[in-house]
């Protein structure tokens, strides 16, 4: 039920993005979500790609330092309350959001919010027993390009 | 408890060659003492600037009757040998000479050394000396990764190593892939290069798919820019090699002026061909064994190019407490910074060796890492970059940004002024494959 995603580190200044999207534009992978967050100085770039061991494998190549972390991503109805509900569900437990962000999957339309959990595997649990189901990686690439 | 590759290794027999190493200290005084009186008379009889400088205090080869008498000699700098360049200062005709080195000159023309037939020998046997005191000998496969051709690092350890009965693989230095493919393919088991070269090795290896700790490599033997025992941990820990200290330069001999003993508490000088002081490097007076300055050598035993209290300016201690190893050689404390290396900011002396070990206290920091200074405003602004590496990262802002303050202040502590510590990309920094550049000065004087 977990998501893999890339976490690179860059230095904030003209062309540090380019260049790592290009690198997986060459080498056909897939990107289904980007998102960074940044300071002055420096940013760090979220990815979640299709084959992500071989964009971190090809990324480390060329001299970027990558972090795998485990993203929950849950389909939200396109609906006042719908992140509320997610939450909620989440509320009396030990999990924490570390971060977040939505994207669209471009077939169905449908939103979608990625979160990063301090535990994952509590979360999904927690989130299942208030009827909520984190979409698989299958079911994310099912609806990405190839 | 673990054996680690080295615990693993059978005990070293005594090497012949090492027996110098051992001698009683009268005995030594007295060959020193011996050998002072033939370089002086030489230098004087064949170096103009020498016997110039000699006349200038009204002192001939004769007022040289003890040991103590060296500090009335002249001093000899760097600057001696390029305004002389570039064959003043030799003592021999060419005709003698078999073999002309030079250094990398920073600023305009090189330094030039020579040496005889004889000097080579000397050379050689000090690099001899100098394997045998970290426990190698015939047997041992040789990656020497110093570089060959002008630079001393290369062809000294090469004839040393040789003449151990070592095999040697004269690989030089740079191409760093392959390096790591002849380290594990030829099965080496000791390795000689620059420190920061070897942090350079062990970084590259995952990607060239070699495990340094499972080779048989068990020794390294690493020189030619300053260094820290921070450094030589992270070495043994990532690499889990014995990692030696060797000191050497150009102007005295090359590599081989002092080397370290399996007790790795300091390089032992070896006193029968190099003698040692310490002086106050502002005053030019000599510091009592134990007190930090800058280090003076004067050689005593080269024909082709006498160097009489040549200096060095290496900061260093000399300790005449015994070794464990038994040898009666002094042993210079690591040097860790160079005279010339120190920069003042906003009045304060600063080494870069102060802001490794800063940044090494932190947990995980590897020492790639540069230091920028500039001038804003009409004051001094010292930045410090320093790469990211997979062990730091963490893949939250707050987490970058923890790691960013806890430099800065590791930083403050040690050095005594703020510094802006700036995260960049890994490999962006100019790695050294020879002598590292740790000190960027774009201040506009």
């Amino acid at each position: 039920m977990k998501v893999k995603q890339l976490s690179l580190f860059l230095e904030n200044q003209p062309g540090a993005l380019s260049r790592p999207v290009a690198l997986l534009a060459k080498a056909k992978l897939n990107l289904l979500t980007l998102s960074i967050a940044d300071t002055r100085q420096f940013g760090i770039l979220r990815l979640i790609v299709s084959e992500w061991e071989k964009a971190k494998a090809l990324l480390e190549r060329e001299g970027f330092v990558v972090n795998v972390a485990e993203m929950v991503a849950i389909e939200v109805a396109d609906e006042p309350g719908g992140l509320a509900r997610v939450l909620e569900a989440l509320e009396q437990t030990p999990v924490n959001v570390q971060y977040m962000y939505g994207f669209t999957l471009r077939r169905e339309g449908k939103g979608l919010l990625a979160f990063r959990f301090n535990d994952p595997d509590a979360a999904i649990a927690a989130l299942r027993k208030k009827g909520v189901n984190p979409v698989s990686s299958v079911e994310l690439f099912k609806g990405a390009h190839p | 408890m673990l054996m680690t590759k080295h615990d693993a290794r059978q005990n070293r027999s005594f090497h012949p060659v090492s027996a110098p190493d051992f001698l009683p200290l009268p005995q030594l005084r007295e060959l020193q003492l011996q050998r002072l009186k033939a370089i002086v008379q030489r230098a004087d009889e064949h170096v103009a600037l020498f016997r110039k400088r000699m006349k200038e205090r009204g002192m001939t080869p004769r007022d040289v009757q003890s040991l103590e008498d060296i500090a009335r000699l002249p001093f000899t700098e760097k600057s001696d040998l390029r305004d002389t360049y570039p064959f003043g200062l030799f003592a021999s005709p060419l005709k003698e000479i078999v073999r002309l080195h030079a250094s990398s000159g920073t600023t305009g023309k090189p330094i030039v050394v020579a040496y005889t037939q004889q000097d080579v020998q000397v050379w050689t046997n000090v690099m001899l000396r100098s394997f045998a005191a970290c426990g190698l000998h015939a047997g041992d496969i040789i990656q020497n990764a110093y570089g060959y051709g002008l630079f001393t690092g290369g062809l000294g350890a090469h004839y040393g190593a040789e003449a151990l009965g070592a095999t040697v693989i004269p690989i030089s230095g740079g191409n760093t892939q392959r390096q790591l493919m002849v380290m594990k393919d030829f099965g080496v088991t000791a390795i000689c290069c620059t420190p920061s070269y070897f942090l350079h090795l062990i970084d590259q290896a995952p990607e060239a798919g070699v495990n340094i700790k499972e080779l048989p490599l068990h020794t390294g033997v690493f020189g030619a820019e300053p260094w820290t025992e921070n450094m030589r941990r992270r070495i043994e820990e990532d690499s889990g090699i014995k990692a030696y200290d060797i000191y050497g330069l150009s102007e005295i001999i090359g590599p081989g002026v002092a080397m370290e003993c399996a007790c790795q508490a300091g390089p032992h000088v070896f006193e029968d061909y190099f003698y040692p002081e310490i002086i106050d490097s502002r005053t030019g007076a000599p510091c009592p064994d134990g007190q930090e300055g800058e280090l003076v050598l004067t050689t005593l035993g080269k024909e082709a190019m006498p160097m009489i209290r040549y200096r060095t300016r290496d900061i260093t201690a000399l300790t005449a407490e015994p070794c464990e190893c038994g040898r009666t050689l002094r042993r210079i404390r690591r040097i860790s910074r160079r005279a010339d290396d120190m920069f003042i900011i906003r009045g304060v002396n600063v080494y870069p060796s102060q802001i490794e070990t800063a940044l090494l206290n932190v947990e995980g920091a590897l020492p790639h890492y540069q230091i920028i200074l500039t001038r804003e405003k009409g004051l001094d602004v010292m930045e410090v970059q320093v790469e990211v590496t997979p062990e730091v990262f963490g893949d939250t802002v707050g987490a970058l940004e923890r790691l960013q303050e806890k430099l800065g202040k590791s930083i403050e502590t040690t050095v005594g002024l703020r510094a802006n510590v700036r995260l960049v990309q890994p490999r962006t920094l100019q790695r050294s494959e020879g002598k590292a550049k740790r000190v960027l000065d774009q201040r506009k004087m």
